[in-house]
Parts: structure tokens; C-alpha cells; sequence
């Protein structure tokens, strides 16, 4: 006698396909102009990206290795790199790059600026919240298929996809920055007559950034982690090299492609983080 | 002629959803606790009204709860009073706007925090330069004041550090020396030293004064140690669950406590460091003159059943003393009363404070006299005074 009843069923899912149909339909121009706005944005960093030459990348990578951290790290940085491109992948990997980066700017635009509207806001926190924990707990194929819709194949799905998966970090990291300065000094702020916006940029926003920068990191390795996905949509990168392997059953190029994914996660995660590290003060 | 520079009327401060829904039922008479278990509503500060002369420390001390930080984030309107006016120079600022507050804030009035509130993001200069900075001063020159000022309050060479790396002592100077880089009229400090241990705390208080008296800044001082409030206030009010139960100077609250409650906190005051000359000596009935001679010095003693007795001129200046045995000797030898006059008894002027006089009291055979910088006598303490408030 188990089993729920069949009369109780309501099939919500007709409804939010038929909203995001009638958006489809009704708002076209409006997804247009966004599409053409984030591709333009893209397209300028992909080929920056793939113009930078190789030998400039290795070096770029183990100055900043090595400014962060030690001549050694710089040294493995730019050898992982150089592996990456021994694998035929440099191409796919300026192509991951420039979705990684422009999703990841994308998501500081934005995100930061809710962040501290959800810190100043109480209300609008409370509304931000089961958003933001249903951005990061739900399948990402379930929104992709709404995003394809919207945005049709390619590269501007894929930044879109990757922006709501990545960009919880960034506006959750924003607001706990920001509240956790020290109720004091923003009094001391305000007592020296600083007005609200003078307050945010000269206190919280300095104060909150060790916080925020550990959200950007966050924000970058998922906005990576998402590249294999978003892939499936007709993003080129290492992601769909993976896919492609995956398809063919081509354990070689799929190691590679994977190995490649991995290295340059590492080398993100590391960079990030050191830049973070160097906005911390002394406690 | 001293002016008033903050003058709080009847001033109330309600924390909670409706504060001025509240305020009829506390002036009804209802206790703090009963509105909080009845409203859920803290009464932070309830009808407080006092006045604060320019140039002066009026210190508001009272224990944790009391509401000291309530009251005087009232007066720069970090909390914005439920009720009651507050003129600082005449002007009531609770009607400011956002504007007039701003500008209020910049020019008049700088605090000094408990827990400092310094930018740790910030290194000390860039800390003292803050309130500079709003103000729009140009860089140059803030940056000139800022060095200026931390010369001023001893953080010479410190300017680079971030405040995380001085001590608390030093970092409470970079608090003071940011509010004081503004040059304001009004300081106001929230128990600013109430962090620091208490040898730190006794240096910063004697810099406090020192500061002050080169400065004469409105000073609003906040602590819960009465001993600090009676070393630094020229006034004192004492609050209890948000009521002024009294203001007066330290030597007011002492001779006349209003009550049992402030009867107590004055109990373990270490009255020798309160109380100055001018505040136990007085004058005594019997004194010679010069010209007056031996015979009537002597009256003088046996009539007043003294020991001894101070000697004066035609101006009330202090001459010498002398002992009745000597004097009766002195008859019996046919000398004269200038020929007897002994100098080895103690003088201090009216504002010496007891403690220091405890040596004299307990050395001298003699009373000690007061005299004023003109050698006049202004009154004599008994070594007896001075030893019973040592208790
Ligand atoms: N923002 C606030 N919201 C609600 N209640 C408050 C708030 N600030 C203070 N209170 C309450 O007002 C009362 C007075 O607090 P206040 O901080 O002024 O005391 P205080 O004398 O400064 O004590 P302390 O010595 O601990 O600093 C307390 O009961 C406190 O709980
Ligand atoms: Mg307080």
C-alpha cells in the first residue's frame, strides 16, 4: 500500500518549462544582447590568450611562482605548463582559460556587489540564501539544458552555466568579510565622519579582502571544475578534449586531457591563493 | 567666566523595537527589568541631564550595565537618543541632518575606543591620518599633522608599523593621537584605557593630563574605576542602570555622598589621593602676630589648649612658630618672641594632595601649614588629618 497517490501529483517542472519558453519567446532580444555582450568579452581574452606567446606564459608563470612563493615553485609551475603544451593541449588550454577568466570576472562583478548588499541588507540575505544554496547543490545538467536554451550552443552557455555554479563563493565570502569587521572599528569610522560609501571603501571593503580573496579562489577552482561540463555545450577547452576521449574510449588522450586539467587547477589554486595570502595583515 | 560646551537635557536612550512606544511606561516609574521582562526593551539611559564646561574633564563613571557607553555615544549620535536634547555649543545636534552630523563629526568632536578601534588594515600613520583624510586635508599636510601628533603622544619611528605589532599601551596612543589629529573641541573616550594593565593605565592617565594641559580640550571620560575617575575628573557623575545618581567633584562626592549606593563605590577610594590641602586644612583660632610679643602668645596656647602656635605678620604671612615651652622659657629669660621662632615645620600649598603629605604628617611634630605662592597663611591640617584618612 506504499507509494504516494497518483491524484496528488503536480508536475511543477511543465511550469518552469513553460517560463522559461515564454522568456525564450518574449525576451529573445534581451538574451541576444547578453550573449553578444559576454561573448565580445570572451572572445577578446581567448585571443589575447592565444597570442600570448608560449615561452612569455612559462616565464609569466615562474616570476609569479617565485615572487609568491620560492624560486622552486616557480620552476614546477612553469614546468607543469610546458607538460600541458608537450601534450599537444596549449591551444585547449588557452580556450579553458579564457571561459575560466571571464566567467571568474564575471562573477567578481556581480558578485561582490551582492555580497554587500546581502552584509548591508538583512532582508535581502535571507531572499540570497536558499538562492545561492540551490546554485551550488543543484546538478548542474538540470540548468544547463534552460541555459542552451536561452543562449543556444557554445562558448556563452558554458560562461553562463560556470558563472552560477562559481559564483556562490564570491558573494558569500563578500558578505562574511564584511560582517565580520569589527563592530568598533566601523563606529570609529563613522565617528570620524566618514559617510556610508567612504565607510565601505576605506574600512569594511579593505578589511573584508582577505576574506573576499579566499572567495575568488574558491570561485576560480569551481569555475575550472565546471569546464568539463560545460564542454557538453559545445565550449572547446581541455574539457572537451576530455569528452572527446570519453567518447572514443581513448584512454591516451584522456589522461591527457585530464593530467592537463589537473595541472593547471594546481597552478590556479596556488596563484590565487598566494595573491590572498598577500592581502592578509598582521594579526 | 567658564562656558558651557555640551550641554544634555533630560536625555533618554530605549534599545528595542519601539523605543518611543516604551518611553511612557519608564516614566512611570517602572524599574529597567521590568520593562525589559515586560517589553523586551533595554532602557539604556533614562532622562539624563548634565553640563560639561569647556576646557574641563567631566568623567561618567558607573559600573557594567550602567549605560556610560550608551550616554556617550549619544553625544557624537552613534546612537541616536529616544528622547532629550543635546547642545554642544549651543546648537542641538540630535536635530542634525545627515550632512550638518558629518561635518559635526569631522570638525567638533573625536572619540577614543576601549577596545581602540584602529584600522588594522591601516598602518599607524595612515590610522592618524583617517579623520584628516575624510575632511579632505590634502596629503601633504595631513600627513605633516599626523607625524606632529604621534611625536606629541610619544610613537616616534612607530609610524610604519600596523597596529597589530605595538602593544596595547601604544596602541591605545595611536587611538589617541588619531582623534587628537583632528584638532577637535570635544574627546570623547569610552573606557579607553580599561584594556590596558594597570601600570600602563597609570602612565596613560598621567599623559592624559599632561596632554590636557596644553590642549585644554572639552574632555568626556568614561570609566568604571572610581580611583581613575577621581584622578581624572574635574567632575564626576556616577550612573546606576542608566540614571545620573550624582555629579559633583571628587570632593563633593566624597564629603557628601548622596547615598548608600554611592556611599559604597567612595568606600574604597583611597581618599589620601582625592583630597587636596585646601579640602581639610583650616584656619585656626588662634594665631599671633609679630608685633603681639610672648605674653600674648602664650594666652593665646593655654587658652586654646595647643602646643604650639603659628606666628603671622600685619599681612597674614607666614612667619615661624612657636612652642608653648620655649615661650615660657623665654619669659623667664627676658627674650623676645622673634628670638624664639622655630622654622622647622612643614608648608605646602592648597592643592597638594594628601598622599603626598603623608610623609610631612608623619615626620613633623608640628602642623603642617598651608600657605599660598605669596608665603600667606591659608590655613593649617593636623598630622591627625591627614594619618585618619589614610583608612
Ligand atoms: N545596541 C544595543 N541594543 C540593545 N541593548 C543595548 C545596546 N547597547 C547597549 N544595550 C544595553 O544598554 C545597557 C547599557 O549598556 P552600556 O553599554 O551603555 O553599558 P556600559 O555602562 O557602557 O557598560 P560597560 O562598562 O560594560 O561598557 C545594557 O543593559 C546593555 O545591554
Ligand atoms: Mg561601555
Amino acid at each position: 500500500m506504499g507509494g504516494f497517490p497518483e491524484t496528488l501529483r503536480f508536475q511543477v517542472g511543465i511550469y518552469v518549462a513553460k517560463f522559461v519558453k515564454w522568456l525564450y519567446t518574449d525576451y529573445q532580444s534581451v538574451f541576444d544582447a547578453i550573449t553578444h555582450s559576454i561573448l565580445w568579452f570572451l572572445i577578446r581574452i581567448e585571443k589575447f590568450l592565444l597570442w600570448l606567446p608560449w615561452w612569455l606564459v612559462l616565464l609569466f608563470v615562474f616570476v609569479v611562482g617565485w615572487k609568491l612563493k620560492n624560486i622552486k615553485v616557480g620552476l614546477v609551475f612553469s614546468l607543469l605548463i610546458f607538460i600541458i603544451g608537450t601534450f599537444g593541449l596549449w591551444d585547449h588550454m588557452m580556450m579553458t582559460l579564457a571561459i575560466v577568466l571571464s566567467s571568474v570576472v564575471i562573477s567578481l562583478l556581480l558578485g561582490v556587489p551582492l555580497g554587500i548588499l546581502t552584509a548591508y541588507f538583512d532582508k535581502f540575505n535571507t531572499i540570497m540564501r536558499p538562492i545561492l544554496d540551490a546554485m551550488q547543490t543543484m546538478p548542474s545538467f538540470v540548468y544547463l539544458i534552460p541555459v542552451l536554451m536561452l543562449f543556444g550552443l557554445g562558448k556563452v552557455p558554458a560562461v553562463f552555466a560556470t558563472i552560477i555554479y562559481a559564483i556562490p563563493p564570491v558573494i558569500r565570502l563578500t558578505d562574511l568579510g564584511i560582517r565580520r569587521v569589527p563592530k568598533e572599528m566601523v563606529e570609529a569610522a563613522h565617528a570620524f565622519g566618514s559617510s556610508s560609501w567612504q565607510t565601505l571603501i576605506k574600512v569594511q571593503l579593505p578589511q573584508a579582502l582577505p576574506t573576499i580573496m579566499a572567495g575568488i579562489n574558491q570561485t576560480t577552482m569551481m569555475a575550472l571544475a565546471m569546464v568539463v561540463i560545460a564542454s557538453m555545450i559545445g565550449a572547446k577547452g581541455l574539457g572537451m578534449e576530455v569528452l572527446i576521449a570519453i567518447n572514443r574510449i581513448d584512454i591516451a588522450k584522456g589522461f591527457e586531457a585530464g593530467v592537463s586539467i589537473v595541472f593547471l587547477a594546481i597552478i590556479i589554486d596556488r596563484l590565487t591563493q598566494g595573491i590572498a595570502n598577500r592581502f592578509k595583515y598582521p594579526e | 567666566m567658564m562656558t558651557i560646551k555640551v550641554k544634555v537635557e533630560n536625555l533618554s536612550k530605549i534599545f528595542g523595537k519601539n523605543p518611543k512606544g516604551v518611553l511612557p511606561k519608564v516614566k512611570q516609574g517602572f524599574s529597567k527589568d521590568e520593562i525589559l521582562a515586560e517589553t523586551g526593551h533595554t532602557v539604556g539611559v533614562y532622562n539624563v541631564s548634565f553640563e560639561v564646561n569647556e576646557g574641563e574633564i567631566f568623567v561618567i563613571m558607573g559600573l557594567s550595565g550602567s549605560g556610560k557607553s550608551t550616554l556617550i555615544r549619544c553625544l557624537n549620535l552613534l546612537n541616536k537618543p529616544t528622547e532629550g536634547k543635546i547642545f554642544v555649543d549651543g546648537e542641538n545636534i540630535v536635530d542634525y541632518d545627515k550632512d550638518k552630523l558629518r561635518i559635526f563629526r569631522q570638525d567638533k568632536v573625536a572619540m577614543v575606543f576601549q577596545h581602540f578601534g584602529l584600522f588594522t588594515h591601516r598602518t599607524v600613520i595612515d590610522n592618524v591620518v583617517y579623520g584628516l583624510e575624510i575632511k579632505g586635508i590634502d596629503t601633504k599636510e595631513r600627513y605633516e599633522i599626523a607625524k606632529k601628533t604621534l611625536e606629541s603622544v610619544g610613537l616616534c619611528g612607530w609610524e610604519d608599523k600596523y597596529p597589530n605589532e605595538l602593544s596595547g599601551g601604544m596602541q591605545q596612543r595611536v587611538g589617541l593621537a588619531r582623534a587628537l589629529a583632528n584638532d577637535p573641541d570635544i574627546l570623547l573616550m569610552d573606557e579607553p584605557f580599561s584594556a590596558l594593565d594597570p601600570l600602563i593605565k597609570r602612565e596613560m592617565q598621567q599623559e592624559l593630563l599632561e596632554i590636557q594641559s596644553r590642549l585644554k580640550k572639552t574632555i568626556i571620560f568614561i570609566t568604571h574605576d572610581i580611583n581613575e575617575a577621581f584622578k581624572l575628573g574635574e567632575r564626576v557623575a556616577i550612573m546606576k542602570d542608566g540614571i545620573i545618581e550624582q555629579i559633583g567633584t571628587p570632593e563633593e562626592i566624597l564629603a557628601t555622598p548622596k547615598n548608600e549606593y554611592i556611599k559604597n563605590f567612595v568606600r574604597d577610594i583611597d581618599r589620601t589621593k582625592v583630597l587636596q590641602a585646601k579640602n581639610v586644612m583650616f584656619m585656626p583660632s588662634a594665631l599671633v602676630s609679630l608685633k603681639d610679643g610672648l605674653k600674648v602668645a602664650i594666652r593665646e596656647m593655654e587658652h586654646s589648649g595647643i602646643s604650639s602656635i603659628f606666628v603671622i605678620d600685619t599681612e597674614r604671612k607666614l612667619q615661624g612658630l612657636v612652642t608653648i615651652d620655649d615661650a615660657i622659657k623665654a619669659v623667664k629669660e627676658n627674650k623676645k618672641l622673634v628670638n624664639i621662632i622655630k622654622h622647622d615645620y612643614y608648608t605646602t600649598g592648597p592643592e597638594t594632595y594628601l598622599q603626598e603629605l603623608i610623609p610631612y604628617a608623619t615626620e613633623s611634630k608640628y602642623p603642617i601649614a598651608v600657605v599660598d605662592d605669596k608665603n600667606k597663611l591659608l590655613g593649617i591640617i593636623l598630622r591627625v588629618t591627614v594619618l585618619s584618612n589614610l583608612v
